[in-house]
């Protein structure tokens, strides 16, 4: 088993023409997903082609609506890869058109933006994971997301991340000490999230093929708070957490918009204690996330 | 992004907010004239820069040790007077808490009129993350920083949270200016103005909106006497908001900073010896961390971003290098949008077309990764490669000297 994607998964991709929709489409039809449907307003009707890899020439139907292509295909998942100004509406859309789980990779959203999905979504039963998140996958089965797919390896580790590339590096090492992965989320990096540490705990916590967890937090907001909270009263299965910006300077933005230390309040020594003290394995060096795991499971 | 008192508050008054009279002199002659034009017995001479604490800092020479004058923000009772403060507070150099001990060079100041202060409150918008709302924030103890309330005595801060789609509830506004102690006149002029702060943080895509302190006059006027105003970037980059990115000013931003920033790279500096280009925030974070463990210092946190292009690569090789204090480089790329063979050519670019005088540890993983390491060994360049990111961090620190 796993959580929020399997090989059952059908996903439509909004922004599948474009060139990032077009890359990624193929990434993940290669890895085995099943892509059924593009959107596009204004090029519905028209058939996208996947330019390369294992998929070559692989068709799939383009729509002008998230609703018309869920009605006609069956689509139950859908990955956001619309830029900044459009992104946000792409989001309601889908979760208008009842989709469950929508996937925001989009960059840049204007933050107001991530609080007016948020508010959108508050009326709906729509799940969003991101936006500006890597998205996620169950290895072996499905991809919804950017990730390299050959660095993962199915199995019970459990992986959430506030980061794209770490997310990357956490679960190389843990593929390179033979520890596989139940599902990775990319929750993402943004002060707005759809989708909080919080609630991919709670999944993985239920999910009884999942063993073991890594999260991977970083400076900024009270996020890893709250999952230290939740895993102290909650969680029995072993979870190790690394904490990104150790180094940072107060009051500087370190690349993500949520990753900034205000007023003395989001480091990384708050947040390592406050994991320490919910039974959480943390280390202190990225480089040890595997290796940590392999000792804690044995 | 910031703006400075004075530009926030001609944004103020837009939105029908009151604001004192005020005008920004360049010279200490323009001081002089403003103090003439604004014809009041009192007005009060302040820099602007981003940095708060002006209040409370101290104006150098160049050397940042001659002292030219105590304080960012000072009284002025005639035309001489003015020129003579803003004479030493224009071309000086502010040293606040929040300058750090560079400081900032004073360019302008804001000439403003005074008021008899029965009261002084705090007004303020900020996004909170927890709740994922915008939340007005008040205090009856204004004039100091809302984290020092925050710290003291965190019950005088009133909150009341809004949705964008409602914007705030008019009975919100009655429980803040009830909170604040308010009646008469100043209770209803504050709960327009509540209702107009929350507008203007919304239809500006603030970051920060917070007016501290606000004032109420012995007259039982209420009035916005200074105002901080951040713009999200984002907004800024989406071209939301064109007339607020008119008014950035460059010289507040670190000069390295925002050269990055014009080729969309994430770029911030630190204080040590070992430049790092990572892609990805989190991993460049995460890069800084193992290189000070390792027991060196890391010299900037650059993001090249996940879909940067060779042009982008080559430009912050560029940057990386242009920083004396560097002594050895440490390349972290791991591929997923950025393919490790796009990077390994931008590399091997750069290097050729710029002299490079420190060493380089490179570490390559991800999307393509036997390309991008194909292109570094067969490039004829000396570099170091690394196998993990520990190996990277030692090999680095090794390279450095240090």
């Amino acid at each position: 088993m796993s959580i929020l994607v399997n090989k059952d998964t059908r996903v439509v991709v909004q922004g599948l023409t474009g060139d990032a929709g077009t890359i990624h489409g193929r990434g993940m039809l290669d890895y085995g997903t099943q892509v059924v449907a593009g959107v596009t307003p204004g090029k519905g009707g028209q058939q996208w082609e996947c330019p390369d890899g294992t998929k070559k020439g692989q068709k799939v139907p383009v729509f002008n609506s998230v609703e018309h292509a869920a009605r006609e295909t069956g689509a139950n998942c859908s990955i956001v890869f619309v830029p900044g100004g459009a992104a946000a509406d792409s989001v309601m859309e889908a979760a208008a058109a009842g989709i469950p789980l929508v996937v925001c990779i989009t960059e840049g959203i204007s933050i107001l933006d991530e609080v007016r999905i948020r508010e959108f979504l508050e009326e709906t039963k729509t799940r969003m994971i991101g936006p500006n998140c890597p998205g996620l996958i169950t290895p072996g089965q499905c991809k919804v997301g950017i990730m390299p797919g050959y660095i993962h390896m199915p199995g019970n580790v459990g992986v959430v991340s506030r980061s794209g590339t770490l997310t990357y590096e956490s679960v190389w090492q843990l593929t390179n000490v033979g520890l596989g992965q139940s599902t990775c989320v990319g929750i993402g990096g943004d002060p707005v999230q759809g989708t909080e540490f919080v609630d991919v705990l709670r999944l993985f916590n239920e999910d009884p093929d999942t063993h073991a967890i890594v999260m991977i937090g970083e400076i900024g907001g009270t996020m890893e708070e709250e999952g230290a909270a939740f895993i102290k009263g909650n969680v029995k299965k072993p979870v190790v957490s690394f904490i990104g910006g150790q180094t940072a300077p107060p009051g500087k933005r370190m690349g993500h918009a949520g990753a900034i230390i205000q007023g003395g309040k989001g480091t990384a020594a708050e947040k390592m204690a406050a994991l320490e003290a919910a039974g959480v394995h943390c280390v202190k060096s990225p480089a040890d996330i595997g290796r940590k795991m392999k000792e804690v499971l044995g | 992004m910031n703006l400075h008192e004075y530009q926030a508050k001609q944004i103020l008054s837009r939105y029908g907010i009151p604001v004192l009279p005020g005008i920004v002199a360049e010279t200490a002659d323009q001081a002089a004239d403003a103090f003439r034009k604004l014809a009041v017995p009192m007005t009060a001479v302040k820099v602007q820069t981003h940095a708060g604490g002006r209040g409370k800092g101290a104006i150098y020479e160049k050397d940042l040790k001659t002292l030219r004058i105590q304080g960012g923000v000072k009284l002025a009772r005639s035309a001489d007077e003015a020129r003579d403060l803003a004479g030493k507070m224009l071309g000086g150099t502010l040293v606040t808490i929040q300058t750090g001990p560079k400081g900032r060079v004073i360019h302008k100041v804001l000439v403003a009129a005074g008021a008899d202060i029965a009261r002084e409150l705090y007004l303020g918008c900020v996004l909170d993350r927890k709740i994922g709302k915008p939340v007005l924030m008040a205090s009856a103890e204004g004039g100091v920083e809302i984290e020092e309330i925050a710290r003291t005595n965190p019950s005088a801060i009133l909150r009341q949270p809004f949705d964008i789609a409602h914007g705030l509830r008019p009975f919100q506004a009655r429980l803040l200016a009830w909170g604040l102690g308010l009646s008469g006149d100043p209770f209803k002029q504050f709960c327009a103005m509540a209702h107009a702060i929350c507008r203007m943080y919304v239809e500006r895509d603030c970051s920060l909106l917070e007016i501290n302190p606000l004032i109420l006059t012995k007259q039982g006027q209420v009035i916005a006497l200074d105002c901080k105003m951040g713009i999200d970037d984002r907004a800024i980059e989406l071209k939301k908001q064109p007339e607020v990115a008119e008014m950035r000013d460059v010289a507040e931003e670190d000069p390295i900073e925002h050269e990055a920033h014009t080729y969309g790279l994430s770029y911030v500096s630190m204080d040590g010896n070992i430049g790092c280009m990572v892609n990805g925030a989190g991993l460049a974070m995460s890069t800084m961390d193992i290189i000070q463990l390792s027991g060196a210092k890391p010299a900037n946190f650059l993001d090249v971003g996940g879909g940067a292009n060779k042009e982008q690569v080559k430009k912050a090789f560029k940057l990386l290098l242009a920083n004396p204090a560097v002594k050895a480089v440490l390349i972290n790329i791991f591929g997923g949008i950025l393919r490790c063979d796009v990077l390994a050519q931008g590399i091997v670019d750069a290097v050729k077309e710029i002299e490079v005088r420190v060493p380089i540890v490179v570490r390559l993983e991800g999307t393509n990764v036997e390309k991008g390491r194909e292109i570094l060994a067969s490039s004829g360049l000396k570099l170091t490669a690394a196998t993990d990111m520990n190996d990277a961090a030692q090999k680095v620190k090794a390279a450095s000297g240090l």
